[in-house]
């Protein structure tokens, strides 16, 4: 799965350079700078300015080594994370120099002649690189005296980010990440000389999605953030490695924990997928696991029809009493960590005895379901490296900064290094799209099918199908032609992290573990043989909204559900009717609509509370441990187990790490695959008058249930609004700010208008965002008509 | 073959009866100079001064530095010193301190600047007394009483709380939280230049357990 095995014609030989750093040689790739190099020798030079991942700047100066080339030493002493290594070059860092030692020294003394000594007060306290450095670098008296200088503090730069500027050592972290990686260039340095300090534009704050990985490289306690301020040092902190549940990304997270609280949480360094970055969602929604409308106690429908307290062992009689010999069905959604979803999927096939299973809960298709039997379960094929590769790359109904930020900082990075050529297929324009110069291809919401056949790729392309494709027909089957005709890559990026481990996991109707067809018998034997059962259902299962409809007419009895929300899908309305008359069992972190109408509710663990292990759009599995180790939550399959027990079925999932050895020993198919039939292209309704053709996608923070309880992170949520094209906006007579209606005969919302790069036809609104859910007050998101007229 | 290691024998094994029995010599009584000396210490100490003190009725004074129960300092205008920092937690060797630092807010001003403590713990079952959390105190708000007296009857009683800690509040003080004194910032209080409460505060504590309300 590495690069060089991917791209076996990429390799080409890097001229080696050999120097002498101390008295030790060291060769290193042409270009690698003296800092790096001593690195590679353990030699620490101290340094605040340097990232390996931000261009070099040198401002801190703190680095400063002599440097010898070919007999000729420097004057003075060199800033050694800007300058790369040559041959013949000698250098002598503070170990070996005396002069550079002391130049370190001074430079030290002068950073801190305007340093305040609040470390008692200052967050970074304890894992301060400036309080480290010195100490290993610094003299331990200052000739400097008076007073130092003073700012007011500290300043909101945005809801979540704090700056205290005379903590500053204008190392340029900030504004090179924000310009750099995340093109949000809404933070610089202002004024000059004695003066300069970090700013934001008068009017714009640092309202950036990624505005949370300054603080982490912030050197000194300069950038702080408002929801971990003051909360407690580093010694308190119990650190675990982690996953980030909110996306397909897969980000490699750090989570620590103060007695059995989570305080933070921390971007990891996985250099083959968020490199040492994360988004805000990733690094602050984790309130909701602390959250008052926490389940803790199994719940059961008596008598009256209240859910009312009970014990473990009656609510699993309750619930295996009202499954038992019923037509039940599994409903599992995009969440829950992989060998939850593999628990899942053993239980409906072995306790319920039946294929109706599906973790898709969002507006799904069945193109998709075929899509996602045939060509993406079990094949791990496109990786952020072939973003790194690719020479185009084709967004197809995805909004990568929204849907999967850390896609939008790869793409981003290789647009700015080597300016890789991006289109975007969708019905509005998007800060992302302007960012990455993409070509955009603007389409009538409904006809994406037809402007995606007509890029042109290469075989070293890579397409990106977001999972709102399925809401436009023949649009999956587009992209698979435009994919097999070019040769170029195709990548299915959901935006639920627990989507792609639920395929893998088989916890859709076609599909048992590991990509195997239900369809196919010796599938069907492989898997039994596996689970010791004589043998598995073999009648297709029924999708998500097929399940939905049996349920309400009476063809299933129950349904078991595991972190579904009725308003993600469509029809949130009728869903839950549909669920009120069957029995539900459901298994929930906190209270939700489901559980509302549930006859058994059983809490279970949340991401933070188990241990698991994720796996992300590419395949990739990230297994992450309990980071609150004293939480009494268990995992949805430890439920499900005892539930099965309890029914007297058993699915023998006793435990995480079990489940997961289950797992890769059931290894993936290597049968015949599902055949995948294309769907023809579909096209745009007419809109006619007033009316318009409603689109929609999510935005990163909007009114998600796992983003609650973090006022910090809300506040830098981007304005909802609705977008028209100029045409439309003239001829309804609105600019930019008035207040527009969407209607249809489900409702109605109102919004703020926004004019820009949109479909004359077409009116886009946020899915899920406060003040506009389209889900719950128009029951529509995509390809269909509403009327805009001026509020 | 066994696979154990058997013990080595050398010869046949021995009765305990087969070890001759040797007598040794006892002393007798000592000479009636020996005895009397050894009641010389006893008959030396009458005359010396008694160091015995009727405890819990008669309580003597501790040396001034004795270390004894901690004490969070007020300043004089009745803020709290203690500003959460956790110096003193990560000092402990005993890891008998639990603090966690809070925000100080225009309507919440407990200490001057911008941080205090808000939980303040210490395990008077893990304390050792050896005073290293006054040495790491930036603030000068943690110092030890010469209170002695920390007995009690159950675990829970002997965890202080931040209440149980506090300098009481002494007349010319101001219940906090209230702002930090007019035109004085955070390092007028660290320098001393705070000297006593000023009526814009809020009412000032007269010593007698009520304020100056009217």
């Amino acid at each position: 799965m590495t690069t060089l095995a991917n791209n076996p014609t990429e390799v080409t030989p890097v001229e080696m350079i050999t120097v002498v750093i101390d008295g030790f040689e060291v060769t290193v790739p042409k270009g690698t700078l003296i800092i790096r190099a001593a690195e590679k020798l353990g030699i620490q030079i101290p340094r605040f300015c340097d990232h390996p991942l931000l261009d070099p700047v040198g401002a801190c100066r703190q680095c400063l080594v002599d440097v010898e080339i070919n007999g000729r030493a420097f004057p003075k002493p060199q800033a050694s994370c800007t300058i790369p290594v040559e041959p013949n070059m000698i250098v002598k860092t503070q170990l070996t120099s005396p002069v550079a030692d002391k130049a370190q020294k001074g430079v030290m003394e002068l950073l801190l002649g305007n340093h305040p000594l609040d470390c008692p007060v200052c967050d970074k306290g304890g894992e301060c690189p400036l309080q480290n450095q010195a100490m290993s670098n610094g003299n331990a008296e200052s000739r400097l005296t008076g007073y130092k200088r003073t700012f007011e503090k500290p300043i909101n730069i945005s809801s979540q980010v704090l700056l205290d500027r005379e903590r500053c050592v204008l190392c340029a972290r900030c504004t090179r990440f924000s310009t750099q990686i995340a093109s949000d260039p809404f933070i610089t340095l202002n004024h000059r000389g004695a003066l300069q300090q970090v700013g934001i534009y008068e009017n714009d704050p640092f309202n950036s999605y990624f505005s949370g990985n300054t603080i982490q490289i912030c050197p000194v306690g300069a950038l702080t953030g408002a929801s971990y301020r003051f909360r407690a040092r580093p010694f308190d902190l119990v650190s675990t490695p982690s996953a980030c549940e909110h996306c397909a990304s897969g980000c490699d997270m750090r989570t620590d924990v103060r007695r059995g609280k989570t305080l933070r949480r921390l971007a990891g360094d996985d250099a083959a997928v968020n490199e040492e970055w994360n988004c805000d969602k990733g690094r602050w929604a984790f309130k909701y696991v602390t959250s008052t409308d926490r389940l803790t106690q199994p719940l059961i429908r008596n008598a009256e029809g209240e859910l009312v307290e009970a014990s473990w062992p009656e609510a699993l009689a309750a619930a295996a009493a009202g499954l038992k010999g019923k037509r039940a069905a599994v409903l599992t959604g995009g969440r829950v960590t992989t060998e939850d979803a593999y628990g899942y999927s053993k239980f409906a096939r072995i306790a319920l005895k039946t294929n109706d299973i599906d973790f898709r809960a969002r507006v799904s298709g069945k193109e998709e379901g075929d899509f996602l039997a045939a060509k993406v379960a079990g094949n791990f094929d496109v990786h952020y490296s072939n973003i790194d590769s690719a020479d185009h790359v084709l967004l197809v109904a995805f909004e990568p900064e929204e849907e999967s930020p850390i896609v939008f900082l790869r793409i981003n990075k290789n647009f700015k290094k080597r300016g890789l050529k991006v289109t975007s297929v969708a019905t509005k324009g998007s800060i992302a799209v302007d960012k990455l110069k993409a070509d955009f291809i603007k389409v009538a919401p409904g006809a994406e099918a037809a402007a995606v056949a007509g890029v042109a790729l290469t075989a070293k392309s890579v397409i990106l199908l977001g999972e709102r494709a399925s809401e436009s027909a023949g649009l999956i089957s587009a992209a698979v032609a435009l994919a097999e005709k070019t040769g170029a890559k195709l990548a299915w990026i959901p935006r639920r992290a627990g989507e792609r481990g639920a395929l893998e996991a088989g916890a859709l109707p076609a599909l048992l573990p590991g990509g195997r067809p239900v369809a196919d018998s010796a599938a069907r034997v492989d898997i039994a043989a596996a689970w010791g059962v004589d043998s598995l259902p073999d009648t297709p299962g029924r999708t998500t909204h097929q399940i939905i409809e049996a349920l309400g007419n009476n063809e299933l009895d129950a349904v078991v559900v595991g972190g579904v929300d009725a308003h993600d899908l469509l029809n949130g309305r009728k869903v839950l009717d549909s669920l009120q008359k069957s029995f539900v069992v459901s298994l929930e972190i906190a209270t939700s609509s489901i559980t509302e109408v549930a006859d058994v509710v059983l809490p279970v663990a949340a991401v933070t509370e188990k241990s698991g292990s994720f796996l992300n759009w590419e395949g990739r599995s990230r297994a992450f441990d309990a980071a609150v180790a004293e939480s009494l939550n268990r995992s949805d399959l430890r439920i499900l187990s005892a539930l099965a027990d309890a029914m007297g079925e058993s699915i023998m999932l006793g435990t995480v790490s079990a489940t997961a050895r289950e797992i890769s020993q059931l290894g993936k198919w290597d049968g015949a695959r599902v055949q995948f039939t294309p769907v023809a292209p579909g096209s745009a309704v007419a809109a006619t008058g007033d009316q318009a053709i409603l689109t929609s996608w999510r935005r990163l923070l909007d009114m998600g249930t796992m983003q609650r309880g973090e006022d910090n992170l809300a506040g830098t949520r981007r304005q909802t609004v609705a977008v028209i094209s100029e045409k439309r906006a003239n001829g309804i007579n609105v600019s930019t700010g008035d207040q527009i209606r969407l209607s249809n005969a489900n409702g109605s919302i109102t919004l703020p208008a926004l004019v820009e790069d949109i479909h004359d036809d077409a009116v886009w609104i946020p899915r899920n965002s406060f003040g506009s859910q389209a889900l719950t007050s128009l029951n529509a998101v995509h390809g269909e008509l509403v009327t805009v007229v001026k509020a | 073959m066994s696979n154990s290691i058997e013990p080595k024998k050398s010869g046949a094994a021995k009765d305990i009866n087969d070890v001759s029995f040797v007598e040794v010599e006892q002393p007798g009584p000592a000479s009636l100079g020996k005895q009397s000396l050894g009641f010389w210490v006893t008959f030396k100490t009458m005359f010396k001064k008694n160091l015995s003190v009727q405890y819990p009725d008669v309580k003597a004074p501790t040396e001034a530095r004795f270390h004894g129960r901690h004490q969070l300092n007020r300043h004089p205008d009745g803020l709290e010193k203690c500003i959460g920092c956790e110096l003193c937690a990560w000092a402990c060797p005993a890891d008998a301190i639990y603090v966690e630092g809070g925000d100080n807010t225009p309507g919440n001003q407990v200490s001057p600047g911008e941080r205090h403590g808000a939980v303040y713990q210490i395990n008077y079952l893990r304390c050792i007394f050896c005073g290293l959390c006054v040495e790491a105190c930036p603030t000068r708000a943690l110092t030890m009483t010469n209170e002695y007296e920390l007995a009690d009857n159950s675990r829970e009683k002997l965890i202080f709380e931040k209440e149980d800690l506090l300098a009481p509040l002494r007349a010319g003080m101001v219940m906090p939280p209230h702002p930090m004194y007019p035109d004085m910032d955070e390092n007028n209080y660290y320098r001393g230049e705070v000297k006593a409460a000023d009526p814009s505060q809020g009412p000032i504590f007269d010593g007698l357990g009520a304020g100056e309300s009217k």
